[in-house]
């Protein structure tokens, strides 16, 4: 089988913190991480190599050109194949430009191996944007089924078995293949590294694949191809800070619940 | 430059039959934006057996529903629903479309935004109208809940947006509104849907949910141990509320993924909201500033929590929770 693994390069986010003095954020110096929920898609798509003979396990990003250490960090793991989508001409792109960006440069790496992914692998949403978007519209400008907040996946007789996060439960679904899927954190545990991959990733040469090597339509490429603008970004306004009561815990507690029995919340 | 778009359009969002909550705070939203942009407020309803809940959908605030009924819509799936609906609107075009941030939600309106080429904005908690320029100014949390982020869609139509569950107040549905129903034709084969519904595994959430809950009682690290987070039940029940807790708790696997409350677990808005021992990460909190009253309970007198709770009491959370259930039982003895 050929596997793809869609993967972002993020801002740490769970490293973000409050001055404290200005209760804004600290928004520089965050590390520079690969998505959680794209380690869930790779591990997925690893998983699903070392128990099929002869898959292969892609990895895909579109960024900078320092997003590079984000895919050999995939390639450590144990991906086979590396691909960078670079460009001045993505600058500035939405979900729906990004995804077709990513979208029209799979079909590129597809008309290269002459095949197509089977599975392509998508984390549910990256940490940074929070959209959930670009999986979906890759799949769609890809014309494939998607399945999106996949908590369990199983290849069965050439069709993919998976356990769908809803809301109520699970949904159990079963589509063939070429599809897209995205992963939820309890899809698996991502693993670490290993000594021989990193050794191999060091010396591999990512591709890249820019604007030119592909049949895009510039006008839906980057900022002019992205129907969203993004007029203001501001810090949410605070709750006022209430009574903070240090009385000891049985006054505090009559306090708080003199309040309930006012609010006749008891 | 976009006259023939016309009309604020919610995608119900229905469950076995039923429609969900989050339907009637979208046409809830729907109305204000209609009305401001002098438009009408239109529905779409896909199931299946499903046309007896129209009147409820007008009662709630739609001038318009519009059924599409057929066995093959009797659950979500991306394709069927997706082509639906996409078909529908290459004739009626609508100028704004709602669609709420479920998990079905989320996975239909990117799908239906990359055949429309259309913007669309994720997961927004804030709707406001530019009504010189037409534009709906959709605000959404970005960065983990960090910031807020003001998006709007100039040059494109529909505009469209999901917008997070719980975070709008649905209007008082009045049956004596007037309102259109219809029963749509439209195409739909069984080999347009390509994946295979096989099982549906229901999660029993252990009492009520928190989403829906006048009051939640939560606990987070501070709790200590599984045993002390079982504890919160004792307090929950005599409040009439339902127990959560934040996410850690759900990966030590005390309590399951229904209970979990912030970023990526549920948002609440509860009456009353009591946390224990959760120190209040933005994650957390983004789930909860939508409360109407927060009490929260951390030893540490710096935790952030207590910059948004409306009382805080410094002091160990069992000891805290002991206290408050002993003295809710003597006052509801007195009363």
């Amino acid at each position: 089988m050929e596997l793809l693994a869609c993967i972002k390069q993020v801002p740490d986010t769970s490293e973000i913190k409050l001055d404290p003095e200005t209760n804004t954020l600290i928004r520089t110096g965050l590390p520079s991480i690969i998505n959680p929920f794209d380690m869930n898609a790779l591990e997925a798509a690893l998983a699903v190599k070392d128990k099929y003979e002869g898959t292969r396990v892609t990895v895909v990003t579109m960024g900078p050109p320092q997003a590079q250490v984000s895919l050999k960090e995939c390639l450590a793991m144990g991906a086979d194949e590396a691909c960078l989508i670079s460009d001045r001409a993505f600058a500035g792109a939405d979900t729906l430009a990004t995804s077709y960006t990513i979208a029209m440069a799979i079909k590129k790496m597809e008309e290269d191996i002459g095949h197509k992914f089977d599975i392509i692998f998508c984390g549910k949403q990256a940490i940074d944007g929070d959209t959930a978007q670009v999986g979906p519209q890759i799949a769609e400008e890809l014309g494939i089924p998607q399945v999106t907040y996949v908590c369990s996946l199983e290849v069965k007789d050439g069709d993919v078995i998976t356990k769908r996060e809803h809301e109520a439960g699970f949904e159990v679904l079963r589509t063939p293949t070429p599809l897209l899927v995205t992963a939820v954190k309890a899809l698996n545990e991502p693993r670490y590294p290993t000594l021989l991959h990193s050794i191999r990733a060091n010396r591999y040469k990512v591709h890249t694949i820019t604007a030119k090597d592909m049949a895009v339509d510039v006008a839906r490429l980057g900022l002019k191809g992205s129907p969203t603008r993004v007029r203001k970004v501001y810090n949410p306004p605070l709750r006022i800070a209430g009574k903070i009561l240090k009385d000891g815990v049985s006054q505090a507690v009559g306090t708080v619940v003199d309040e309930l029995k006012k609010k006749e919340l008891i | 430059m976009f006259e023939e778009y016309k009309g604020v359009y919610v995608i119900a969002d229905c469950f076995e039959g039923q429609v969900r909550k989050v339907t009637y705070e979208l046409i809830g939203q729907a109305r204000l934006i209609a009305d401001q942009l002098g438009e009408k407020v239109h529905t779409l309803v896909l199931g299946d057996k499903i046309a007896d809940k129209a009147k409820d959908i007008v009662a709630y605030g739609s001038d318009f529903v519009h059924v599409f009924e057929s066995p093959l819509l009797a659950r979500y799936n991306t394709d069927g629903y997706t082509k639906v609906i996409t078909d529908y609107f290459t004739e009626h075009k609508p100028n704004v479309i709602l669609i709420g941030a479920t998990n079905n939600g989320r996975d239909l309106a990117p799908r239906m935004s990359g055949r429309m080429h259309n913007g669309v904005v994720a997961d927004c908690t804030i709707l406001t109208v530019d009504k010189e320029a037409g534009l709906v100014e959709w605000t959404r949390p970005a960065l983990g809940g960090n910031i807020l982020a003001e998006i709007v869609c100039p040059e494109h139509r529909p505009q469209m947006g999901s917008v997070r569950p719980n975070v709008f107040k649905e209007m008082e549905p009045d049956y004596k509104r007037f309102g259109e129903i219809e029963l749509v034709k439209f195409d739909l084969k069984e080999s347009d849907i390509r994946t295979k519904f096989v099982d549906m595994i229901k999660v029993a959430v252990g009492g009520i949910d928190i989403a829906e809950s006048d009051v939640v009682v939560a606990g987070g690290r501070g709790m200590g141990n599984q045993t002390n987070f079982e504890c919160l039940q004792e307090l929950a029940d005599l409040l009439g509320g339902a127990v959560g807790a934040t996410r850690p708790l759900i990966e030590k696997g005390w309590t399951d993924l229904p209970h979990q409350i912030g970023q990526t677990g549920k948002t609440i808005a509860p009456k009353l909201y009591i946390a224990f021992g959760i120190s209040g990460a933005i994650q957390h909190t983004a789930g909860i500033t939508g409360s109407e009253m927060i009490i929260a309970v951390n030893n540490d007198p710096e935790a952030p929590i207590f910059k948004v709770c409306d009382y805080g009491i410094v002091g160990d959370a069992m000891e805290v929770l002991d206290e408050m259930i002993k003295q809710i039982k003597v006052s509801k003895n007195n009363a």
